[in-house]
């Protein structure tokens, strides 16, 4: 049994001079940390404009456009908005990149000096806004703004578009984001088994309990759910309903950190709904599902309501039976205080785009930007992809899906009763610790008040946190 | 072992790792080596010397480039605010480690580790030597038992899986509806499902449980070999002197495996500091729920690749580091122990 060629002494040995070594191999090579020089941007490639080319992008400079190969795949891109482009620019040569690893993928181009032009940052692995913006990597879009529309040269990009899209995209007062589907939440139902079995969309949070409570005695299936291994999605309703309750004020306070942002009297009520509706109206087993399967089971009909997305139609069009109708209606009023009016829904926009300021081409993206945003561009993705874009009107004389349509018309009914939060996308860390204590108030394990405590404590930590960057809406 | 030879009259010591025998192979390594000193000159020693730094050259420089800079560097960036995507990050000394301090994630991360440091090694071997000894010399005539290769090959087979794959297995298995494969049976009997991943009291076991499972099988092979290399006679001899398979598992097993579980328990415990797949393909929120599943490589996946706080990651890495160097050297140390010569 020779199997110990080395003695333990030399094997200390060696570590120890290891140890030494370290140092000076480190001055070696430069493999792991970033190349040094400090942020120097390269003076933006312009063309002359004209009426045909506002931007004043460089009439053959190639540039990349790299998008995220996820739930809406990069067919789009390809087949929509890159031909679009070329029709228009046709000396420009496009690089289409397609990737599920934003982030591993585009990451080393990035500290190394060579990011491509146009990035879809999305998805799992995407990088992070708040690292981006704090090292200027991100290219100012304020020109893409004032530019004229693609389809009318009268009327301003500007003017064409959501304006929560342009106030999500703005980070530190400069518009430099573009937020381009339009997402909207609320409670999603089967028409079918809704018509099947008489039950009413409910319209204040004592009827939605006593829906609940029916279907729950009806035997039928079980009246509630949500993702509970990915608690986001109840937290997002929780905070809906607060701002429902208290106004949008709740919610800016806590994007804001302010203190005792969590502490406030609608959103403990929002909480205390909810934890209800955990404790006795729940699918069994909820917590340890995740999204794909309690929609799945929504589409078996064995639980009739769960909170979701606008793209939940899309994401289960290969599980959903003949004939299920996807239906969604808004949080009910939770009584006739609330600050907001019935009709109220969370709509925000999603899925960033952004151009990299120090890349070689950075105009040419921003034009690409430009001919996203027109009717057509716009128009086909929704048709395409069952998402609404934050171009207004511009699914208007297309065939929509039922679903996207009950969310089109969610959205019409609430006009400017809308609210949104973006804590989410400025501190990960937070809505973690959201999500990790919003499971367990769905569980029973924490009282109310003790889940406010939580995310009050975390929010405090981000607060005094200096390495943090804070942001303010 | 030519190698070994070379070395030996610089230092005079043979390298074996306890003190018992030493005395022994001392005495028989010395003649060996001192007839081979008087017979080859200096001059072909350097060039011996040459040969072999020729070919230890290229991996040792690889290994420099790729495994030592790269580590080495985690050390400099743990000292630095990077958020991954600088080209020049700040330089902010100790801050990183005194943050570190007050991060009760990061210790109940670190708590969870150091639980499967203890549990995963005693619960792998526990099973893999009861294995092992069913397999090898359990049996009636002083073989394997009954069916005995049919299991060896069972036993591997979690070995070959994909840590992703036993993973997302494991999910389905522990599935809180009817569709689980081990709540289905409670349903049917009308119990209350167990959230064996969404149960804070019961996922972190729940976790261990699928490591032990995935780990067992490499050990049992590890042991069958190492029971295999322990001599019949041995075993007749106690036999014939009327010792049971009890007896014969700690009074001749044991003894004469111990260098083997030695290394089997060294591997377990760096297996146990590294444990990261399983959770985070398994478990909700990648660590949940609540934290009570998360160890020291996802909290730092967590905080570099979704936080995109390097600094502070390498900062963790840093303190896993030497989390895993300081079990290492406790490990040697403690398990020391008089080597059996046979």
């Amino acid at each position: 049994m020779a199997r110990n060629p080395v003695t333990r002494r030399e094997l200390l040995r060696s570590a120890a001079l290891a140890g030494l070594l370290l140092p000076a191999a480190g001055a070696l090579s430069a493999c792991a940390t970033p190349a040094g020089g400090g942020p120097s941007s390269a003076p933006m490639a312009t063309g002359p404009t004209s009426a045909a080319n506002p931007l004043g992008i460089p009439a053959d400079k190639p540039f990349e456009v790299v998008i995220f190969d996820g739930g809406y795949g990069d067919a789009y891109a390809r087949q929509i908005h890159e031909p679009l482009f070329t029709g228009r620019h046709p000396g420009v040569q496009i690089k289409h990149t397609a990737t599920k690893e934003i982030a591993k993928t585009l990451q080393p181009r990035f500290a190394g000096g060579d990011p491509p032009e146009f990035v879809n940052n999305s998805g799992d692995n995407s990088m992070d806004f708040g690292a981006l913006a704090q090292d200027g990597q991100l290219q100012d879009l304020g020109e893409l703004l004032d530019a004229p529309s693609w389809d009318d040269p009268a009327v301003k990009v500007r003017d064409t578009i959501l304006p929560a899209a342009i106030e999500l995209g703005t980070y530190d007062g400069t518009y430099c984001v573009l937020e381009y589907a339009s997402t909207v939440w609320g409670i999603w139902y089967s028409q079918k088994l809704f018509d099947d079995n008489g039950w009413q969309v409910p319209k204040t949070w004592d009827e939605f309990t006593a829906l609940c409570e029916t279907i729950k005695k009806s035997g039928r299936c079980a009246p509630f759910t949500y993702a509970g291994k990915h608690p986001f999605y109840i937290y997002e309703t929780i905070l809906t309903l607060a701002a429902k309750i208290g106004g949008v004020d709740v919610l800016k306070n806590i994007d804001n950190l302010a203190e005792g942002a969590w502490k406030a009297g609608p959103l403990t009520q929002a909480a205390e709904a909810f934890a209800e509706i955990g404790a006795k109206y729940l699918l069994q087993g909820t917590q340890g599902l995740d999204h794909i399967q309690t929609q799945t089971v929504h589409n078996k009909y064995q639980v009739a309501m769960l909170p979701c997305g606008s793209w939940l139609e899309n994401e289960q069009k290969d599980s959903t039976p003949d004939g299920f109708g996807y239906a969604m209606f808004p949080l009910p009023s939770f009584s006739g205080s609330d600050a907001l009016p019935y009709g109220t829904v969370h709509s925000r926009p999603g899925e960033e785009y952004f151009v990299a300021a120090r890349s070689a081409n950075p105009r040419a993206a921003m034009e690409y930007m430009r001919a996203m945003l027109s009717k057509e561009g716009a128009g086909r993705f929704s048709e395409t992809l069952s998402t609404l874009t934050v171009v207004k009107g511009a699914a208007e004389g297309r065939t929509l899906t039922p679903g996207l349509r009950a969310a089109a018309t969610a959205l019409k009914n609430a006009g400017t009763n809308t609210t949104y939060f973006r804590f989410r996308q400025w501190y990960q860390p937070l809505h973690d610790e959201v999500a990790a204590a919003t499971g367990q108030l769905m569980a029973g394990r924490l009282k109310p008040g003790e889940w406010a405590d939580r995310c009050q404590k975390k929010a405090d930590e981000i607060r005094n946190d200096s390495s943090v960057k804070k942001f303010t809406r | 072992m030519p190698e070994r030879d070379a070395r030996e009259p610089v230092t005079g010591r043979t390298p074996v790792l306890a003190g018992a025998g030493e005395k022994g192979r001392n005495a028989m390594a010395r003649p060996a080596a001192g007839g081979r000193r008087s017979a080859a000159p200096r001059r072909i020693d350097a060039a011996r010397a040459r040969f072999i730094a020729g070919f230890l050259a290229a991996p040792v420089l690889l290994y420099a480039v790729y495994v030592i800079a790269p580590y080495a560097q985690a050390f400099s960036i743990a000292l630095t605010d990077w958020r991954g995507v600088s080209a020049s990050p700040r330089f902010v000394g100790l801050e990183n480690f005194r943050r570190l301090a007050g991060d009760s994630v990061f210790w109940t991360a670190v708590g969870h580790n150091a639980l499967l440091l203890v549990l995963l090694p005693l619960l792998t071997i526990a099973i893999a030597l009861s294995f092992a000894f069913l397999l090898n010399a359990g049996g009636a005539n002083g073989g394997g038992v009954a069916g005995s290769r049919f299991y060896r090959v069972v036993f591997f087979f979690p070995q070959v899986l994909a840590v992703a794959i036993v993973a997302v297995l494991f999910q389905q298995v522990f599935r809180p509806d009817g569709s689980g494969m081990l709540n289905a049976p409670l349903i049917a009997l009308g119990l209350e499902p167990v959230g064996f991943l969404s149960d804070p009291g019961v996922a972190f076991w729940s976790i261990l449980g699928v490591l032990v499972w995935q780990a067992v099988g490499f050990y049992v092979v590890l042991f069958s070999a190492g029971m295999a290399s322990i001599p019949r006679e041995m075993y007749e001899a106690a036999r014939i002197d009327g010792a049971g398979p009890g007896r014969l598992f700690f009074r001749i097993t044991l003894p004469l495996l111990w260098d083997t579980v030695q290394v089997g328990w060294i591997y377990l415990g760096i297996a146990a500091l590294d444990v990261f797949a399983v959770v985070w393909v398994m478990t909700p929120e990648r660590g949940g729920p609540d934290h009570s599943t998360t160890v020291m490589a996802a909290e730092i996946y967590r905080n570099a690749f979704q936080y995109f706080r390097f600094g502070y990651a390498s900062a963790m890495g840093v303190v896993l580091f030497f989390f895993t160097v300081a079990f290492a050297a406790a490990a040697l140390r403690l398990s020391r122990r008089e080597r059996v010569e046979y």
